[in-house]
């Protein structure tokens, strides 16, 4: 099978190999006991990934306690401190509407970390629902949904999401949903692909030979090993969306002034004259977004592998 | 193999109609009359009410859902994809001329990523877990995860503002002959910036694919013949490690056309990304959608065109 290119973007190139080493890595988890810190302590070896969660962990802190952290409101007007530099009383200066920009920064960053979060809640129910639809009917069901996945995936993601978006009306639940609803085919084809693989595997023969019930088999033995990649492409996918996020709300096309999204707090920045002379109105908030999606990728990486011990890449 | 090739063409017929149904469900859904946009509104009034009416049973605009989908096909077929809503020109006429900018960007982008990528990815498969595997591994991670938009801003700030060594927007100087030199001068910042994040993704794969090449016995057998090193790795193992490359560049080069859309629009690039973005603000559905439709059908046929090119160049892999 063929990965598309939001596929590849997530899973870098290694999610075809993760299928085909997969069902050898069921072997390794009969204990459910020893599992769970088996997992975590490779998590926990992997650098970046615990780099990319401590930098997560504070952005999420900073998001939460924004209304403690600061003394200013996010929305309010004040024109009486129009776009003044960065000083004592405003650490990253004020915004053309007279807003104090760290503040916006901070509550911009619940906005934009709960799209993503959201967003990717979203398709990965739909993705898994129809994926394992298709992985455990197959025939008719199967093409049908892929078959479905196909034309989804074949609009260019950002335009499609543009589109619908417009049709929707911009709103902060609109992009959610945009997002979320043209987000899924990965994640069926992946956990169909994991279901297939699974099925020919030696444990899944023994547990059906053995008088294993339908119910027993799909909860306890297919699931739980067909979700593990799905997790780490959610994981990714929550970067990606919020990515996705940015770009619409710096087109204008998405989370609406005045409530502040790290995206469309950089779209005064398309004119020079903000580009040139005031820098606090864009820098940060695109570093922000820089490193939210940074960590995550960092974290879904620690995930993959952390995961998959058969990967000897990394 | 043929009969490989004909399953999979026959896969992508179904897609094809789904491509086409999504975009004219959306079209006839959305709001806005395509008569009304064939003409202009001035005259309407002198045409007198019923001739709207007519000319929409004429269209066959009066006949239930299958129907006037049929006509459309048909249409579109022929080459006609309707008129905007916004300049009542035909959309056909509009992308027409936005595509050669958007075509040109995208092939300088690919082009440009696999400049970087291919070179980047053998040093850090042939040098494993060394210092510049690491620094390709953080630097991928690093360009998928910065947005286009805000590199291309930090790109005019840096070049076109403060060192003055690059153009901040638009194909070529205002009222200058396009030449060679000057197209060039303004491709430079757009293409790397989306080029950046194009590359990330093949540095992996081509990590990867030659990963597994350089453990195949016949690279262990150069090696055993006594060839060099630098032999081995650039005669033996390269080719068949850029097979799969072909595949990926056939699958990431048309979904490109989404990245293009925001570098487009903040480097004032007379593409298909802008008409996009001009489409979307004004509700101008019939030119978004041919837009989205012709992204569709581009991706389809490369994903076809891809899975044909891998089952010819790589004889290894055995199709049922």
């Amino acid at each position: 099978m063929v990965e598309t290119a939001g596929q590849v973007i997530e899973g870098a190139g290694l999610s075809e190999k993760r299928q085909q080493s997969d069902p050898s890595n069921a072997l390794g988890q009969e204990s459910e006991v020893r599992r769970g810190p088996t997992v975590w302590s490779r998590f926990k070896r992997h650098r970046l990934a615990m780099i990319g969660l401590s930098i997560l962990g504070v952005l999420v802190f900073l998001a939460l306690f924004a209304p403690l952290l600061t003394r200013y409101s996010p929305t309010a007007v004040d024109l009486s401190s129009y776009r003044i530099p960065p000083d004592r009383d405003h650490w990253l200066g004020t915004d053309t509407a007279g807003r104090d920009v760290l503040t916006r920064l901070l509550y911009a960053g619940r906005v934009s970390l709960s799209v993503g979060l959201v967003a990717v809640s979203i398709y990965t129910g739909i993705g898994v629902v129809l994926g394992a639809l298709a992985g455990f009917f197959g025939g008719w069901v199967d093409s049908f949904v892929m078959r479905l996945a196909d034309v989804v995936l074949s609009f260019p993601t950002l335009i499609i999401i543009i589109t619908l978006a417009s049709v929707l009306g911009p709103s902060i639940y609109n992009v959610m949903l945009a997002i979320g609803l043209l987000g899924w085919p990965p994640i069926a084809r992946l956990l169909r692909g994991q279901l297939l693989s699974l099925r020919e595997t030696e444990f899944i023969i023994g547990a059906r030979a053995v008088g294993c019930s339908d119910k027993r088999l799909i909860f306890r033995h297919l699931m739980p090993n067909a979700m593990e990649p799905v997790l780490v492409a959610a994981t990714f996918g929550i970067a990606y969306a919020i990515l996705i996020e940015a770009g619409l709300s710096f087109l204008g096309l998405g989370v609406q002034p005045p409530t502040p999204s790290w995206g469309n707090m950089l779209t005064d920045a398309q004119s020079l004259t903000v580009l040139e002379s005031m820098p606090w109105l864009w820098l940060p908030p695109g570093l922000m977004i820089a490193l939210a999606v940074l960590s995550i990728n960092f974290i879904g990486d620690g995930l993959r592998d952390a995961l998959d011990p058969y990967i000897q890449n990394r | 193999m043929g009969r490989y090739i004909l399953r999979r063409l026959l896969i992508g017929i179904p897609v094809f109609f789904g491509i086409t149904l999504v975009t004219y469900l959306i079209i006839s859904l959305a709001p806005g009359d395509p008569v009304s946009a064939m003409v202009n509104p001035e005259q309407i009034s002198e045409l007198g009410p019923g001739w709207l009416e007519d000319r929409r049973a004429e269209l066959g605009l009066d006949r239930p859902l299958p129907v006037r989908y049929g006509i459309w096909l048909k249409e579109v077929a022929k080459g006609n994809l309707g008129y905007s809503y916004t300049d009542r020109q035909p959309v056909a006429d509009k992308i027409s001329e936005r595509i050669w900018p958007t075509v040109k960007l995208m092939l300088t982008v690919q082009l440009l990523a696999l400049v970087i990528a291919i070179p980047i990815g053998i040093i850090s498969a042939v040098r494993q877990y060394s210092f510049i595997d690491y620094f390709a591994t953080v630097f991928g991670f690093t360009a998928i995860s910065i947005p286009a938009f805000f590199l291309a801003l930090a790109g005019i700030y840096v070049f076109a503002i403060k060192l003055r060594w690059l153009p901040s927007a638009g194909m070529g100087t205002v009222g200058q002959e396009p030449t060679f030199l000057n197209s060039l001068h303004h491709l430079i910042l757009p293409a790397v910036v989306l080029g950046l994040g194009q590359a990330a993704p093949l540095i992996r794969y081509t990590r990867s694919s030659m990963l597994e090449t350089i453990r195949q016995d016949y690279v262990r057998v150069a090696r055993a013949k006594g060839l060099s090193e630098r032999n081995v790795i650039s005669r033996h193992a390269l080719r068949n490690a850029l097979i799969p490359l072909v595949t990926v560049v056939a699958l990431t080069l048309p979904q490109l056309l989404g990245g293009t859309v925001i570098i487009e629009q903040v480097f004032s690039w007379p593409g298909m990304g802008t008409l996009a973005i001009k489409a979307v603000r004004g509700r101008d559905y019939p030119t978004i959608m041919a837009i989205n439709m012709i992204g569709a059908i581009a991706i389809l046929f490369s994903s076809l065109i891809a899975d044909i090119i891998y089952a010819w160049i790589d004889p290894r892999i055995s199709y049922s």
